[in-house]
C-alpha cells in the first residue's frame, strides 16, 4: 500500500497533476470500499461532495485546501453529528464548531467523516462504542485486532488510507497508543497548546487535541495548523506556534536523549525492548548523548490517572442528564427517574464504570485518600520529568507495552486495559508532547511505536527527534 | 441589652448566622457573555456555556471580580489574592452542568466585619467569615402546565456573591439591621442592584437556640428568604420550634427548612438520607484566579465614601447623634439628599439637627404614604432647605411648616410661593399679637378667672384660642411671653 503524502498531495494539487475533486473521489472510493472497519461514527459521501463544491467556487488560497480530513467524533462540528460514540448523544446536532476543526476548515481542508472512538474517549481498543468496534486495517483476515483507542476510528482512518490525516484527542494515551497499534504517526501536543473549545470533555485537565498522519511532516504541518490560543478556554497557553514544519530538523547531533529506567517493565515483550534499544542505538549513532534519567514517580502513574481522570469524567459527564438536549429515556415518571433511566440506558459499561469510580474517589470521607493524594503524587511526576529534562533535550520510550491485540480479548478485563495506557499516561499527567512513531515490527509482522516525550511547548524538539528517527527507520 | 426569649421552663438565647446571596451588578453572567437583565422572556439569555452544551468552556468575567473584591474592602475584610473555583456537584433540571462553580476552600474574600447600630446609640459588630463568587442556577417552573416541569436558563451562570456571617447575631431585629447594613454597603459600591423582590439579594438563615452560656445548640438552615420581614418571622418561629422541642425532653436534629410564607411556619426540606455529598473539587477548566496587590489596590482606588466613613464623618461634622446618621447613611439616597439640603444654605450647617428630622421624619412619612422614593419625589433638596432655613428665621412655625411642606409634595412648588400665595408668614407684630390676646381674654372672662384662681393648665387653652384667630400664624414664643404678662 504506497500512500501519498499530505504534503506530496498538496504539491501534486498545486501543480495540477491532480484536481480537489478527483483527489477526494478516491478517497472517497477507499472509504466506501472500508466500510466493513466500521471506522466511521458518521459519512456522508453528499457532505463532502458539497464541501468540494464549495471548494472548487473558492479561489482564494488555503494552507490545507481540500485536503481530506477525518475528523475524531468527539469534535463538535456544525455539518455533521457529534456523538463521542455515545447513545446519550446519538441524534445530537451541534450548532457550533469547536476551535480545532475551525480551524481546519479556515484552511481548506474538507472532512470526510466522524471517526469511531471509545464512548466519549473513554478505552484502549475502540471497543465501547455505542456504534460497534472498529477494525484495525492491518488485521488478518482470520483475527480482527483492535485499533487501539480511544482514536481508534481517526487512527485507523490514516492507516487503511481513508484520509490524509485526523483529529484525535489524547487524554492519557488515547493518540499515541491507537498510532502504534495501527502504524502511522500520532502527536499529543503540550497541554493547552489546541483549544479544548468544542471538545465534549472526558478529563478536562488532560485531554488534549492532536494529530493522526502518515509520516512526521504531515503531522507538523497539521499541528502547526489547529494549534494556537483561545480566548474560550481559559485554560489555552498564549505562545508563539513556531512553523514546525518549516524549522524541521533532523540533525540531532549534540543533542542528549534521556532514557527512563522506570520504563523497563518486567513482562514487556522482548520485541518492544528490542525496538527500543534500536532507537537508542540509532541516535547515537547521530551524535545524540544518550542519559540513563530517573522518573522515580512512574509506578505511580497509572493508579493517579486512574483516579484523576475518572473523578473529572464524573462530573464532565453530568450534564447528560436527558433534560436539554440528546438522548431521555421513555420511562420517567419523576425527576430522579429521569436521570437514572436516562442515564442507565444512555451510558455503556465503561463510562459508567467510570463514572462509579470518580464519584466514589470524590466522595466525603475519600477525597483525601484518593483524589488529593493523586493530585499530589501528578505534581510529582510532573517534578520528576522538571528534573529529567535539566539533563536531557527529549526522552525515548515505547509507545505502548504490546502491539494490536485481538478486537475482544481484553474486553472484560478492565485492569488488562487500563494497562496500555502505562507508557502514556506519565507525560499525560504532566502535561508533556508526545508523540509516536512507527518503529519496527513484531514477530507477526505488526507495527510497534516509539514514543518522544519533549519539554513544555517544545513540540518542535519533538518533531525534530520524531523525523530523524522516521528517516532513518526508512 | 436582654436579648433573652422566655421559654416555658427557662430563658432561651438565639445563635443566628446568615448567608446571604447577592447578584453581582453586571451586564453579563460570571463565565458567559449573556445578559443578566432580569424580566426578559424564558430563555432568551442562554449562552452554549450556561446550556452545558457538550464542550462549553467557562470563562471568567473579570469585571465580577472587580465587584467581588470591592465587596471585599466595603465589608473591611481581607481580599485573598488566591482563589480557587471548585465544583459543586448535583443533579437538578435547572442546573444544566450537573454542578455548581463555586468556590469552597479558597474563597476570594476572606474574614471581615460590619457595625450594626442600635437606637440607643450603641452599635455592634458582625463578623464575616468569608465572601465567595458562584454561579446561580435556572430556574424551575413547576406552575405552567399540570403535568410537566418548564425550566428557563435566564438566570443560569448569574454570578452571585455568597456572604457569610459569623454566628454572632442574637435576635430576629439585629438579623433585619445585618441584612440592610449589607444591602446598604452593596448599594454605595454599586455591586448589588439590592432588590429583594427580584431576588437580587436573599439570605439563608442558620440558626440553634441555647441556654445563656452553654454551648451552640444543633441548628437548623432556613433556605432562600426574600425579605427582612420574613427573615425575622421565620427566625422567630423557628427558635419557637426549638425551644418547644428543647423544653419537652427533645433534640434538634441538623436540618435544611423551607419558609412558608402564607402560614409563617418552617418545615424540613429534606431529612437526613437526601443529604448531599456535593463533591467537591477544583473546577479543572478554570484556572486559580490571582489577582496582584496592584490589582487591588487600583480597585480600591475606585472605591466611593461608603455608610460608616460618611456617618462619622456626619457625626462629627454636623455633631449628629450615632443613630441619626446611621440613618441617614442607611441608604446612598439618603446620605446624598441631606448632603444636598444641608449644602443648599450655608445657615443650615448650624441646623444639622433639625434637617434630620425633617427628612427622617416628616419627608420619610410622606414618601411612605404615597408608597414613592426619594428620588422621585417633587420636593428637592434646596426647597427642602428653603423650608427650614424659613423656620429657622422665625418666618414660618413649624406647624405651619408641615402644611407646607404637604403642598410641596404634591404640587412641586417652594416653600416660598407656597407662603408667600398662603400669606402664611408668622405675626411678630406684639401690638398685633396683643391685640389678638386681648379679645380672647375679653370672650372669656370664666377661664381668666379659673386661671388666675390657679388653673396654670388652662394657659394652654389661651394660646389655643389665640392662634385660631391668628389662624397659627403667630410666633409661639411672643404669644405665649404676651399672654403670660396679661394674665398676671
Amino acid at each position: 500500500m504506497s500512500k501519498s503524502s499530505l504534503k506530496q498531495t498538496l504539491k501534486n494539487l498545486e501543480s495540477k497533476k491532480i484536481s480537489i475533486r478527483e483527489l477526494n473521489q478516491d478517497y472517497l472510493k477507499r472509504i466506501k470500499e472500508k466500510e466493513n472497519l466500521n471506522v466511521f461514527i458518521h459519512f456522508s459521501e453528499e457532505n463532502v461532495l458539497k464541501q468540494i463544491d464549495n471548494l472548487e467556487k473558492d479561489n482564494s488560497a488555503k494552507k490545507l485546501k481540500g485536503m481530506p480530513i477525518a475528523i475524531k467524533d468527539l469534535f463538535c462540528t456544525k455539518s455533521m453529528p457529534t456523538t463521542a460514540a455515545s447513545k446519550i448523544l446519538e441524534n445530537f446536532n451541534p450548532t457550533y464548531e469547536s476551535f480545532v476543526t475551525q480551524k481546519l476548515l479556515d484552511e481548506g481542508s474538507i472532512f470526510v467523516g466522524k471517526t469511531n472512538l471509545d464512548e466519549f474517549a473513554m478505552g484502549s481498543a475502540t471497543n465501547t462504542s455505542f456504534f460497534g468496534n472498529t477494525i484495525n486495517p492491518l488485521s488478518q483476515e482470520n483475527e480482527p485486532l483492535a485499533p487501539g483507542g480511544s482514536s481508534g476510528g481517526s487512527a485507523a482512518a490514516v492507516a487503511a488510507d481513508l484520509c490524509l490525516g485526523a483529529t484525535g484527542t489524547d487524554t492519557g494515551g488515547s493518540i499515541r497508543q491507537p498510532a502504534s497499534f495501527c502504524g502511522v504517526v500520532g502527536i499529543k501536543p503540550t497541554y493547552g497548546l489546541c483549544s479544548r473549545w468544542g471538545i465534549a470533555a472526558f478529563a478536562s485537565s488532560l485531554d488534549q487535541a492532536g494529530i493522526f498522519s502518515h509520516n512526521v511532516e504531515d503531522a507538523s504541518i497539521l499541528l502547526q495548523s489547529i494549534a494556537g490560543f483561545d480566548q474560550r478556554d481559559s485554560t489555552s497557553a498564549k505562545v508563539n506556534i513556531p512553523n514546525y514544519f518549516e524549522n524541521l530538523d533532523d540533525d540531532l547531533n549534540g543533542k542528549t536523549v534521556g532514557i527512563p529506567k522506570e520504563y523497563s517493565i518486567d513482562g514487556t515483550p522482548m520485541e518492544i525492548s528490542q525496538i527500543w534499544e534500536d532507537a537508542i542505538k540509532v541516535l547515537e549513532k547521530k551524535g545524540v548523548k544518550i542519559k540513563n534519567i530517573s522518573l522515580p514517580h512512574t509506578k505511580y502513574a497509572l493508579p493517579t490517572y486512574y483516579i484523576i481522570a475518572p473523578a473529572e469524567a464524573s462530573s464532565n459527564l453530568a450534564r447528560y442528564d436527558g433534560v436539554k438536549y440528546g438522548f431521555r429515556s421513555d420511562e420517567i415518571d419523576s425527576l430522579d427517574e429521569m436521570y437514572e433511566n436516562t442515564r442507565a440506558q444512555g451510558f455503556g459499561r465503561e463510562v459508567k464504570r467510570r463514572i462509579l469510580i470518580g464519584t466514589y474517589v470524590l466522595s466525603a470521607g475519600y477525597y483525601d485518600a484518593y483524589y488529593l493524594k493523586a493530585q499530589k503524587v501528578r505534581k510529582l511526576i510532573a517534578d520528576d520529568f522538571n528534573k529529567a529534562f535539566k539533563e536531557c533535550d527529549f526522552i525515548v520510550t515505547p509507545t505502548a507495552p504490546s502491539a494490536a491485540f485481538p478486537l475482544n480479548e481484553k474486553q472484560n478485563d478492565p485492569i488488562k486495559m487500563y494497562l496500555n495506557d502505562v507508557f502514556t499516561v506519565p507525560a499525560s499527567l504532566a502535561g508533556l508532547p508526545g508523540i509516536s512513531i512507527p518503529f519496527g515490527k513484531d514477530k507477526n509482522n505488526l507495527p510497534l511505536g516509539i514514543q518522544i516525550l519533549g519539554k513544555h511547548f517544545d513540540e518542535q524538539q519533538v518533531f525534530n527527534a520524531a523525523v530523524s528517527l522516521e528517516r532513518s527507520y526508512e | 441589652m436582654n436579648n433573652l426569649i422566655k421559654g416555658e421552663k427557662h430563658d432561651w438565647e438565639m445563635v443566628i448566622g446568615l448567608e446571604i446571596h447577592a447578584q453581582v451588578k453586571s451586564n453579563s453572567k460570571l463565565f458567559s457573555s449573556s445578559s443578566t437583565k432580569f424580566g426578559s422572556s424564558p430563555n432568551s439569555q442562554v449562552s452554549l456555556v450556561d446550556a452545558a452544551m457538550p464542550g462549553m468552556l467557562p470563562v471568567i468575567n473579570k469585571y465580577c471580580v472587580v465587584q467581588a473584591v470591592k465587596t471585599g474592602v466595603g465589608l473591611n475584610a481581607k481580599i485573598n489574592n488566591y482563589s480557587v473555583f471548585d465544583r459543586k456537584n448535583y443533579f437538578y433540571a435547572d442546573l444544566p452542568q450537573g454542578y455548581q462553580i463555586s468556590q469552597y476552600k479558597y474563597p476570594i474574600v476572606g474574614e471581615g466585619k460590619v457595625t450594626i447600630d442600635f437606637k440607643d446609640g450603641t452599635s455592634k459588630d458582625i463578623r464575616i467569615v468569608r465572601l465567595h463568587l458562584e454561579q446561580d442556577a435556572g430556574k424551575s417552573l413547576h406552575d405552567q402546565n399540570p403535568s410537566k416541569t418548564y425550566v428557563d436558563l435566564n438566570r443560569s451562570g448569574v454570578a452571585l456573591m455568597e456572604i457569610v456571617s459569623e454566628p454572632d447575631i442574637r435576635t430576629p431585629d439585629e438579623a433585619g439591621m445585618y441584612i440592610s447594613k449589607i444591602r446598604s454597603i452593596l448599594m454605595y459600591l454599586d455591586t448589588c442592584d439590592g432588590n429583594m423582590q427580584e431576588g437580587s439579594l436573599r439570605a439563608d438563615v442558620n440558626i440553634s437556640v441555647r441556654k445563656p452560656g452553654d454551648e451552640y445548640g444543633t441548628r437548623c438552615e432556613i433556605k432562600n428568604l426574600n425579605s427582612i420581614k420574613f427573615i425575622k418571622q421565620a427566625i422567630n418561629y423557628e427558635a419557637k420550634r426549638q425551644i418547644e422541642i428543647l423544653e419537652s425532653g427533645g433534640s434538634i436534629e441538623q436540618n435544611t427548612m423551607l419558609f412558608n410564607t402564607s402560614t409563617g411556619k418552617t418545615r424540613p426540606m429534606r431529612n437526613k438520607e437526601e443529604a448531599h455529598d456535593y463533591r467537591y473539587f477544583p473546577d479543572p477548566d478554570l484556572l486559580p484566579l490571582e489577582i496582584s496587590k496592584e490589582e487591588i489596590g487600583k480597585i480600591k482606588s475606585l472605591i466611593p465614601e461608603l455608610p460608616d466613613e460618611l456617618k462619622n464623618k456626619f457625626i462629627e461634622t454636623y455633631k449628629l447623634s450615632n443613630y441619626d446618621a446611621s440613618v441617614l447613611t442607611a441608604e446612598k439616597q439618603t446620605s446624598d439628599y441631606f448632603n444636598e439640603t444641608i449644602n443648599s444654605d450655608p445657615e443650615l450647617k448650624n441646623h444639622a439637627k433639625i434637617v434630620v428630622n425633617w427628612i427622617t421624619s416628616e419627608l420619610f412619612s410622606l414618601l411612605n404614604k404615597n408608597n414613592q422614593d426619594l428620588n422621585n419625589s417633587l420636593v428637592s433638596p434646596e426647597n427642602l432647605g428653603q423650608l427650614i432655613k424659613l423656620i429657622s428665621t422665625n418666618e414660618i412655625s413649624g406647624k405651619i411648616a408641615k402644611d407646607v411642606l404637604e403642598d410641596m409634595f404634591s404640587s412641586g412648588k417652594t416653600a416660598r410661593q407656597i407662603v408667600d400665595e398662603k400669606g402664611l408668614q408668622q405675626v411678630t407684630d406684639q401690638g398685633e399679637i396683643a391685640k389678638v390676646i386681648d379679645e380672647v381674654i375679653a370672650e372669656n372672662p370664666k377661664m381668666v378667672e379659673q386661671y388666675l384662681a390657679g388653673k396654670d393648665k388652662l394657659l394652654g387653652f389661651f394660646v389655643g384660642q389665640a392662634m385660631k384667630l391668628t389662624k397659627g400664624k403667630a410666633n409661639p414664643k411672643m404669644l405665649n411671653d404676651i399672654l403670660k404678662s396679661k394674665l398676671k
